[in-house]
């Protein structure tokens, strides 16, 4: 919310701050095509620049229709729709496919206030998960013999992989990251210089994407 | 064998992993009633087996012949619902005519309720600040070029542009237009992008 407000405090400001709200919504872009998981949301982001690209659509109308400029800037807000589109796209693509983990998750974080969804994406999984539910009831699940006819959720959980290897980039020095050793019992301990590029298990390194303290590349 | 036919039909849908065929009701039956006989065959013997331990392996193998069943079912629902989604990212919300046909009235049911589900998404994106949603179906590529070179292959009628302009697609008439506005049509075979 803080760079929302930002944004509307004065017009010179906006374009330093319109800069940053695109690195970030990139940075999180990025980390959401490479992570296996479902990442928090950055809605404040999302919802800023299409705030902005609105106010630039506007600008543009009021060019001339054979004004270079008039295309250039044309061209940039299409490059920042299909980042905006491709990144919700992705998290949608996340959450069909991870759907009852997603879920199951998402009901214990929000007791604690840190969901990871947005309220319109809760809702979409829910309702998919409903569809999905009955299809397969109608279909072949009720025209089984007796005790078949439940569907186990557990057994169709599809999990993300956790374990799967990334490529990452240190955004600050940060000491003492954990590798568990899972053949062994050696754990392993590194530290992360600045600028530094790694290839890492995911699940150690989870948090610090989260928190924006590592980029996956 | 038990569950034979369930893996015919798994292995048919997957030998064409792009496309996808027609719904298989009668298989699909012969399976269920396949699964209602083991059944009952079951229920038979394990009343028995109070009596006869020696029919509590047969039991346990016609007991995992019906898990594997369900689980086939299950399978090849799914990946056809997989197949249908793409659809609806290919096609939007109206399903041709050609395509419909290979969907179970089932099936359509839930195209129909996804579709919705996924427009409603759409809408409720940037409501707070007085947005009236964005198409996610659009945008599906990286745009290259602000224009792009068309040509219609069908005789589609007028289309109107966002800036007011109205162009009339004829059938083998080109086009040099915005590239984000047609395309939807490219995608339904309408235009084609000379490259």
């Amino acid at each position: 919310m803080e760079s929302l407000s930002n944004v509307d405090v004065s017009d010179e400001e906006e374009e330093i701050t319109a800069d940053i709200v695109l690195k970030t919504l990139q940075t999180a872009w990025q980390n959401e095509c490479l992570a296996p998981e479902i990442l928090p949301h950055n809605n404040d982001m999302v919802e800023c620049m299409l705030g902005q690209i609105q106010h630039m659509e506007r600008n543009i109308n009021k060019l001339p229709k054979t004004d270079i400029r008039a295309s250039i800037h044309k061209m940039e807000l299409s490059r920042i729709k299909f980042i905006i589109c491709n990144y919700l796209r992705t998290r949608l693509n996340k959450i069909e496919k991870y759907c009852i983990s997603i879920l199951n998750d998402e009901r214990q974080r929000m007791e604690t206030g840190t969901n990871y969804l947005t309220v319109g994406e809760f809702k979409y999984a829910q309702e998919y998960l409903l569809n999905m539910e009955t299809h397969l009831k109608n279909v072949v699940l009720d025209k089984m013999p007796g005790n078949m006819k439940t569907l186990e959720m557990n057994k169709m959980a599809v999990y993300p992989n956790l374990q799967t290897h990334v490529f990452l980039k240190a955004n600050s020095t940060i000491s003492g990251v954990v590798l568990e050793d899972l053949v062994g019992d050696q754990d392993e301990e590194i530290d992360l210089e600045e600028g530094s590029q790694h290839i890492l298990q995911y699940k150690p390194i989870a948090d610090l994407v989260k928190n924006g303290k590592v980029q996956l590349v | 064998m038990f569950a034979e036919k369930v893996i015919e039909l798994l292995k048919e849908s997957e030998r064409n992993p792009d496309t996808i065929d027609p719904f298989k009701d009668e298989k699909i039956r012969q399976i269920l009633e396949e699964m209602q006989t083991l059944f009952i065959m079951n229920m038979n013997d394990a009343n028995a087996t109070t009596e006869n331990k020696s029919l509590w392996t047969t039991v346990q193998v016609r007991h995992s012949a019906l898990e594997r069943n369900k689980r086939c079912l299950l399978a090849y629902l799914y990946s056809r619902m997989e197949k249908i989604k793409t659809l609806r990212w290919e096609f939007g919300s109206v399903l041709p005519p050609d395509v419909r046909e290979l969907l179970s009235d089932d099936e359509y049911e839930w195209f129909s309720r996804y579709s919705t589900n996924l427009a409603s998404y759409m809408r409720s994106l940037g409501q707070d600040i007085g947005y009236s949603g964005i198409d996610l179906t659009e945008n599906l590529r990286p745009p290259k070029a602000l224009y792009m070179e068309v040509v219609c292959t069908t005789d589609y009628g007028k289309l109107e542009l966002s800036d007011g302009d109205v162009v009339m697609l004829r059938r083998n008439s080109r086009h040099f237009l915005p590239a984000a506005e047609c395309q939807t049509l490219v995608r339904q075979g309408v235009l084609k992008q000379i490259v």
